[in-house]
C-alpha cells in the first residue's frame, strides 16, 4: 500500500469537504481500482466503518474491487445495440481473449472486457469502447481489426 | 507555409465549413475530417484567418446515420454532404470550394430532407449549427434573453407563464412542471435546490447527451429561471459518467456563464445569486430516480426512498427541492422568450410542445429527431425513419425503456403523446424508440430488459428484488426451450404483483416489457412454449441447425468449428449435422462464411 498516495487524498478530502463517493473516485483515480487495504486505511482514519465503504462501492457499476487490465475493452449492452446483435460480437472477442465465464480480466493483466449499458452512440449501433476510442456499426470483420490495433498501441 | 498549390481563391469571400463533433460524428471519424480540410485548405494558401473560423464544430444534427455530414458554406450558398471520409475531402476541396461546383454524388439524397421536414425543431433548432463550446454563439441567436426577460416579474408570474404553456416533464412520468415548482416554492425550508436530471439511463436513448452536448446553455439558462422561480441559489446537474464529452462541455459552458454574470452572485444586478455544480454519476440505472439521485448526491448508496414526502417539500439534505430532466429544462428559455401561448400551440390537448427521440434500431435512418407532440408513430417510422432497414418487415417499435413497452405494428396510426402510449402498456419515458423487424424475438427482448432491472435493481424492497428474479428465471426457461404450461399466466400474475407492491417506480414499472409483449406476442410466447419454435430464429437453443445443401459450398469450417463431432463431412460432399448429436451451441452458424446453417 502507498501511504504517500493515501496522505494526499485525505488532505484534499478535508480541504474540500466531500463524500463516501467522492473519496471512493479519488481513491480509484489514483489507484486504478479500490485496493481493500486502502479502504481500512480510511476506515481508521476517518472513523467511518469500512462496511460503508464498501456498501457504496458494490453499489456503483462505476467502482472496481479488483485491478484492472491495461487495456480496457467495453461493450455496450443498451437497447439498440442488443437489438443490432451486439452479444454474438462480445461472446467472439471473449473467446478470442480466452476469458474464462464470469472474468472479466484476463489472466495475464493485458485486457479487461467489461459492459455498459448504453454509451449514448445508439444511432451507429453494436457500439464498443477499446481504450476510449469509440467504435462504431461493429461486426465480427471489425472486431477483430479492433482487437488488433488495441495489441498494437498496447507499447504505450 | 507558402502555398504549394498556386490557385485562384479569391472567388471565396466567406466560406464556412460545419462538422459535426458528438459522440456519433467522432466515432464516424469527424475529427480526422477536420483536420483534413484544414490540411487541405492550408495547402490552397487560404489565409489561416478565415481558417480558424471557417471550420466549426457543432452538436449532433440528428441523422447519425449518414455521417460525418459537412456543410459547405460557400458565399452564403449552403450544401450538405453525408458519409464524408478524409479521403473525400480534397475532391471537395478542389471542385466546390475553389471552382464552385458542388461534388453532386456526395451530396445528401431525399431521405436527409424527409427525415427532416416532418420535424419540429426547438430545442434541437441550434444543435448542429452553433458551436456549443462558444457562449457568444448562443447569446448571438438570443440566448440568455430569457434570463433577462424574467428578472423584472415576480417568481409566481414566472411559474405562472411555465404552468400556462403545459410542459409536462420529459424525463418520464410527465408531471406538469408549473405545479412541481409552484408546490416547491411553497415549500418552507432554505436553503431550495434546482436539480437538473442527465442521468439518461434508458440503455437505448441519447436525447439528453446529445442536448448537452449540443447546446449545453440552454440547459444553464433552464436552471437558472427554474432556481427563480423556486428561489433556489444551488443547482445541480447530476450527470452519467459515461458521457465525457457532455461532462467537458458543461464545464466549459457553466465557466463561460460565470465569466459573462449569467451566474454568480447578483446576476445581472438583480440581486438574485445562482451557481451551479456538476455530480458525475457513478453508474446505478436507479440513479434517475430521484429520490435515489438525492441520496447519491449525498454520498450515500442509491437507494429511493417511499414518497411522500416528495423532493419538492424535502429534497436534497432535507430540504425542498426541484428535480427536472434535461429536456424540460431546455425548453424554458423558448417558453419565456416566445410565450406560454406559442408553446401551447404545439402539440395535442394534454401533451405540448415537442419531444426529442432517439430513433434507433432496425430503422433505416437511425438518429435523433424532435417532433410535436401526437404525431403518428407511422409518420415517424415511415416518413422520418424511412422503414426498416433492409425493407424487412416492420414489427414493434420499444418505448420507455426498460420501463416502457412494445407498440406492434398494428398500432401504427397512434399518436404519440403521454397518454396514448400509456394506454398502449408503453410510456413516453425519456424519449428511447427501438425499432425492431420480423428478425426480433419478442421473448428475448422481454428478457433482455427484465435482465437489465434485475440487475439495477436495489434490493430494498421484496417484490422488485425477488419478483424479477422470478420472473427472469421463467423467462429464461422459455428461450432455452424449457419453457412450462401456465408460465404465461405466471408472469402475468407476478407481474402485476410487482407492479403494485413496488416501492419505487423502477419495480412499478420493471414488469412492462414483459407484460405488453405478452399481450401483444403471445403467439410467440406460445410458440417457444408448446411447440420449441423461436418465430424470429434468435434464441440459440431452440433453433435446428441444418445444412442447407443449396447454400453449401463444402468448405469444411463448420466440420472444424463443432466442438461435439455432429457434423460430418467430407471434400466435396456438403456438411450434414447430426441432430442426435448436436448441443446446439450454435459454433458451425459462426463459422459458416455463406449463411448455409439454417
Ligand atoms: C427507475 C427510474 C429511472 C429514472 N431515470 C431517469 C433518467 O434517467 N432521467 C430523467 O430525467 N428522469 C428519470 N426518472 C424520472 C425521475 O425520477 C423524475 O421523475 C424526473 O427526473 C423529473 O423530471 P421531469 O419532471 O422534468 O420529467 C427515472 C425514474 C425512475 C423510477
Ligand atoms: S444502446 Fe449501445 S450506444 Fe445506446
Amino acid at each position: 500500500m502507498n501511504e504517500k498516495k493515501c496522505l494526499a487524498i485525505l488532505d484534499s478530502y478535508r480541504e474540500h469537504g466531500g463524500n463516501i463517493i467522492s473519496l471512493l473516485q479519488e481513491i480509484q483515480e489514483s489507484f486504478g481500482y479500490i485496493p481493500e487495504d486502502v479502504v481500512f486505511w480510511f476506515s481508521k482514519r476517518l472513523n467511518i466503518p469500512a462496511s460503508n465503504f464498501f456498501g457504496v462501492a458494490t453499489f456503483y457499476a462505476q467502482f472496481y474491487l479488483k485491478p484492472r487490465g491495461k487495456n480496457i475493452i467495453t461493450a455496450c449492452c443498451g437497447t439498440a445495440c442488443h437489438v443490432k446483435g451486439s452479444a454474438p460480437i462480445i461472446n467472439k472477442i471473449r473467446e478470442e481473449l480466452k476469458l474464462p465465464q464470469g472474468e472479466t480480466t484476463t489472466k495475464d493483466g493485458k485486457y479487461t472486457v467489461e459492459s455498459v449499458a448504453c454509451v449514448g452512440a445508439c444511432s451507429i449501433a453494436p457500439v464498443f469502447i477499446g481504450n476510449k476510442k469509440v467504435f462504431g456499426k461493429m461486426s465480427m470483420e471489425k472486431a477483430a481489426e479492433m482487437l488488433k490495433e488495441i495489441d498494437k498501441g498496447k507499447g504505450k | 507555409m507558402p502555398a504549394k498549390k498556386p490557385t485562384k481563391t479569391s472567388g471565396i469571400k466567406d466560406l464556412v465549413i460545419r462538422v459535426c463533433v458528438g459522440t456519433g460524428g467522432l466515432a464516424a471519424g469527424s475529427q480526422e475530417v477536420i483536420d483534413e480540410f484544414g490540411r487541405q485548405l492550408k495547402s490552397y494558401g487560404i489565409k489561416a484567418d478565415i481558417l480558424k473560423k471557417c471550420v466549426n464544430k457543432t452538436g449532433c444534427r440528428g441523422f447519425c446515420a449518414k455521417d460525418v455530414l459537412v456543410d459547405v458554406i460557400l458565399n452564403g450558398k449552403s450544401e450538405t454532404y453525408q458519409l464524408i471520409t478524409p479521403e473525400n475531402v480534397a475532391r471537395i476541396v478542389e471542385e466546390h470550394i475553389l471552382k464552385g461546383e458542388p461534388v453532386k454524388e456526395w451530396l445528401v439524397g431525399p431521405e436527409y430532407h424527409a427525415f427532416h421536414d416532418k420535424q419540429t425543431k426547438i430545442l434541437l433548432k441550434e444543435c448542429g449549427h452553433i458551436d456549443p463550446e462558444d457562449i457568444n454563439a448562443y447569446i448571438n441567436i438570443g440566448g440568455y434573453e430569457a434570463v433577462r426577460k424574467i428578472f423584472p416579474l415576480e417568481t409566481f408570474e414566472v411559474i405562472e407563464e411555465v404552468r400556462a404553456s403545459g410542459l409536462r416533464g420529459r424525463g418520464g412520468a410527465g408531471f406538469l412542471t408549473g405545479l412541481k415548482w409552484d408546490l416547491c416554492s411553497k415549500a418552507e425550508g432554505k436553503p431550495k435546490y434546482i436539480i437538473c436530471n442527465a442521468d439518461e439511463g434508458d440503455p437505448g436513448a441519447f436525447m439528453d447527451r446529445s442536448v448537452i452536448e449540443g447546446n449545453p446553455h440552454s440547459v444553464i439558462e433552464g436552471m437558472i429561471i427554474g432556481g427563480y422561480a423556486i428561489g433556489a441559489n444551488y443547482g445541480y446537474v447530476y450527470i452519467r459518467a459515461e458521457y465525457p464529452l457532455a461532462i467537458h462541455r458543461l464545464k466549459i459552458a457553466i465557466a463561460d456563464a460565470r465569466k459573462k454574470g449569467f451566474i454568480g452572485k447578483n446576476i445581472l444586478k438583480s440581486g438574485f445569486d445562482f451557481d451551479i455544480k456538476i455530480k458525475e454519476g457513478a453508474g446505478a440505472f436507479i440513479c434517475g430516480e430521484e429520490t435515489a439521485l438525492i441520496a447519491s448526491i449525498e454520498g450515500k448508496r442509491g437507494m429511493p426512498k417511499a414518497k411522500p414526502p416528495f423532493p419538492a417539500y424535502k429534497g436534497l439534505w432535507g430540504k425542498p427541492t426541484v428535480i427536472n430532466n434535461v429536456e424540460t429544462l431546455a425548453n424554458l428559455p423558448s417558453i419565456i422568450t416566445k410565450g406560454a401561448k406559442w408553446f401551447a400551440s404545439i402539440g395535442t390537448e394534454k401533451s405540448k410542445g415537442t419531444k426529442v427521440f432517439a430513433l434507433t434500431g432496425k430503422i433505416k435512418n437511425t438518429g435523433l429527431i424532435e417532433v410535436p407532440m401526437g404525431i403518428s408513430l407511422k409518420e415517424i417510422i415511415y416518413d422520418i425513419g424511412g422503414g426498416c432497414e433492409r425493407n424487412r418487415k416492420f414489427k414493434a417499435v420499444q418505448t420507455g425503456g426498460p420501463s416502457g413497452g412494445c407498440i406492434p405494428a398494428s398500432h401504427i396510426d397512434m399518436p404519440v403523446d403521454y397518454e396514448s402510449l400509456m394506454g398502449a402498456g408503453s410510456m413516453m419515458g425519456s424519449g428511447g424508440m427501438v425499432v425492431m423487424d420480423d428478425t426480433t424475438c419478442m421473448v428475448d427482448m422481454a428478457k433482455f430488459f427484465l435482465t437489465f432491472t434485475q440487475n439495477e435493481s436495489c434490493g430494498k424492497c421484496t417484490p422488485c428484488r425477488i419478483g424479477t428474479k422470478r420472473m427472469l428465471e421463467i423467462l429464461t426457461r422459455i428461450t432455452e426451450g424449457k419453457g412450462k404450461e401456465g408460465d404465461i399466466e405466471l408472469l402475468l400474475e407476478l407481474g402485476n404483483d410487482i407492479k403494485l407492491s413496488s416501492l419505487c417506480g423502477l419495480g412499478m414499472s420493471a414488469p412492462n416489457p414483459v407484460l405488453s409483449t405478452i399481450k401483444f406476442f403471445r403467439d410467440e410466447y406460445e410458440a417457444h412454449i408448446k411447440e420449441g419454435v423461436c418465430p424470429a430464429t434468435v434464441c440459440k437453443a431452440l433453433r435446428r441447425y441444418t445444412v442447407s445443401a443449396e447454400l453449401c459450398k463444402m468448405c469444411g469450417k463448420c466440420f472444424k468449428a463443432c466442438p461435439s463431432a455432429a457434423v460430418t463431412w467430407e471434400k466435396k460432399q456438403p456438411a450434414v449435422i447430426d441432430k442426435t448429436k448436436c448441443i446446439k451451441c450454435g459454433a458451425c452458424y459462426e463459422a459458416c462464411p455463406f449463411s448455409a446453417i439454417l
